[in-house]
């Protein structure tokens, strides 16, 4: 009796009020149990109490439930999940930002650092020009086709230029904000997804090839794998975790960024020409952004300003610092020296794992997961890749696909029930709490997800080399981007 | 008059020009410039592409010289820019036909 009062608390409701992205509300049926039941459970069955205090505590605990109750019931939930929060629009205007600013200044900086001087200009016009060809996309008929509609495959285009979009509205998926916000804080997600894929074919890509194959692979790709896992598409009905985008984000530019790199081939002179880094300072200062950035993007996709935010933003944090220290410990111990870029390779590995499981584990699972990323990551950059030969100019797959498939299966390992519940749903246990299933549910998204984007990948660069040619010729190549493609060029 | 060519360590050019001043030589060219020698090169990792760096980083200075500071000069310049590890650099001396000052249109040992 005390400990089913003591365990329904105000935070229930607030975690009702905001359900986090990939999962559906109300999936569950019994209450949920609070985040950290053992608070009180230590404080009910610890010492002798006194009598009177035991009776108000009571008295406190029946209000409290009472309170939540009525709150939790069905009709006035909906009324209160209406009503857009301040706190949490503040928030996620926040995290808006700070996901922009991953694709602005922070990976246009990441990719142009480890690019060669001749090619720095045209690395960091790839992710001006996603930025600003797929925000406009997005708002055009993107966002529609993702976030609105209840189809199982891809959504419909009620939402498109974003009709009916007004002040009050609210987005099913996040119903304490304003609509035009999750809108444009998903657009950031698809910014950063579409610049990403352009790593893997720096220093080679026709700009204008970029441009196409940006337009259409938001579409053929990002759109449909969007709708199916956070707009109620098929992976989300079946229960996929994917808190912020293992499998929307890393899978899909990994594995984009590696169908792409083996269509358009290899670099001129890669593997028997010097083809080091330019400026590796410039990559620190991206990477810094995109790590900080990263607290928006796992924490803001609990869409709300509440515990799972947070736990969000340090499980990352943790992945990052785990990755950041295998990697160049790794490196250390096989090479002698612990080098930047390792450290920097590590950090952004870390990253881009934790990123579907971090609102779903304990803070130490980060940790976890950040240390298999830096180690697994590593190898797949440093070992794995260079005996395929294929010329993954920045990494994109052995990072962020390796990464994201890794992200994605741990979360279903290391879901823990106590973080994952919400509102009346009682949340999932991943296999660490001895349920297998949800590994399975994760594996088949993994398939789906890579399945799907290899073949959009593959037609879409189909359909843009019908247009133009894929990459610049070699005379081109070996001048440098910069002067061929844009007419300018770095001095000194 | 001789044109001293030396090559020398990045580090060691404020040390050299002292030297060169001290011993009454007015005026130098340095340049940034890459090369080998004995020291070789050096190894390179960008996660696991190795690459390896032949030519290392050194200054290039010219200076010209009436011939009476030439033994002077070749002292001086090895001193100040002896470290006693390898890739300290070599110094050249090669004759200079004529010389001329843009600004009076003196020439030669005037020039100079």
């Amino acid at each position: 009796m005390h400990n089913s009062f003591a365990r329904v608390s105000s935070e229930d409701f607030l975690i009702l009020r905001s359900p986090q992205r990939g999962r559906l509300e109300g999936r569950g049926n019994p209450p949920a149990p609070y985040l950290s039941p053992s608070r009180f459970e230590t404080r009910l069955s610890g010492a002798p109490q006194h009598e009177g205090g035991a009776l108000r505590r009571m008295i406190l605990g029946a209000a409290a439930a009472l309170v939540t109750l009525i709150i939790s019931h069905p009709a006035l939930a909906q009324e209160g999940a209406m009503k857009i929060d301040a706190a949490d629009t503040a928030f996620m205007i926040a995290a808006t930002a700070l996901v922009l600013m991953m694709t602005l200044p922070g990976l246009a900086l990441f990719y142009s650092g480890m690019v060669r001087k001749k090619n720095v200009l045209a690395t960091m016009a790839q992710s001006l020009i996603a930025t600003a060809l797929v925000s406009l996309l997005w708002i055009g008929v993107a966002y529609s086709l993702a976030f609105s509609g209840d189809g199982a495959v891809i959504g419909d285009a009620s939402r498109a230029l974003l009709a009916g979009i007004g002040l009050d509205t609210v987005s099913p998926f996040a119903k304490t904000i304003p609509e035009i916000l999750f809108m444009i804080y998903q657009m950031t997600f698809a910014v950063i997804t579409c610049a990403l894929v352009a790593g893997s074919v720096a220093e080679r890509m026709k700009f204008s090839a970029f441009m196409l194959f940006c337009a259409l692979w938001l579409f053929i790709v990002y759109v449909p794998s969007t709708h199916w896992v956070w707009g109620g598409g098929f992976l989300q009905k079946m229960g996929l975790l994917d808190f912020a985008g293992g499998t929307v984000v890393h899978i899909n530019a990994g594995v984009a960024g590696l169908v792409c790199a083996l269509v358009l081939g290899n670099r001129v002179g890669f593997g028997r020409e010097n083809l080091s880094p330019f400026d590796l300072s410039l990559a620190v200062v991206g990477t810094g952004l995109l790590w900080v950035g990263w607290f928006g993007f796992n924490g803001g996709s609990a869409l709300a300003a509440n515990s799972r935010a947070v736990f969000a933003i340090v499980a990352t944090h943790l992945a990052a610092c785990a990755g950041a220290l295998v990697w160049s410990g790794l490196e250390w111990l096989q090479r002698g020296k612990p080098s930047v870029l390792g450290v920097i390779s590590g950090a952004v590995a870390g990253l881009g794992t934790i990123t579907p499981a971090s609102g779903y584990i304990m803070p130490w699972h980060g940790v976890v997961i950040g240390l298999i990323a830096g180690g697994v990551c590593y190898w797949f950059c440093t070992v794995a890749k260079h005996k395929f030969r294929y010329d993954d100019t920045l990494d994109v797959f052995g990072v962020h696909g390796v990464g994201g498939i890794m992200g994605t299966l741990f979360a279903g390992v290391f879901a823990t029930r106590a973080i994952t519940a919400s509102g009346n749903d009682p949340g999932v246990a991943g296999l660490l709490e001895g349920d297998p299933h949800q590994l399975l549910v994760q594996a088949i998204g993994v398939l789906v997800t890579i399945v799907w984007c290899v073949i959009g990948t593959l037609a879409t660069l189909k359909i843009v080399s019908r247009i133009t040619t894929l990459r610049v010729n070699s005379d081109d190549e070996r001048e440098g981007l910069d002067i061929a493609l844009h007419g300018e060029a770095l001095h000194q | 008059m001789k044109i001293i060519t030396a090559i020398i360590k990045p580090f060691k050019l404020d040390e050299v020009r002292e030297a060169m001043t001290e011993i009454g030589a007015h005026g130098m060219t340095a340049t940034e410039v890459k090369g080998y020698g004995r020291q070789k090169g050096h190894a390179e990792i960008y996660r696991g592409a190795e690459y390896i760096v032949s030519f290392l980083p050194k200054i290039k200075i010219e200076v010209a010289l009436p011939d009476a500071l030439v033994d002077r000069a070749l002292e001086a310049i090895r001193l100040a820019a002896y470290t006693g590890h390898i890739g300290d650099g070599k110094i050249f001396v090669s004759p200079l036909e004529r010389a001329m000052r843009i600004r009076t249109g003196e020439t030669d040992s005037d020039a100079l």
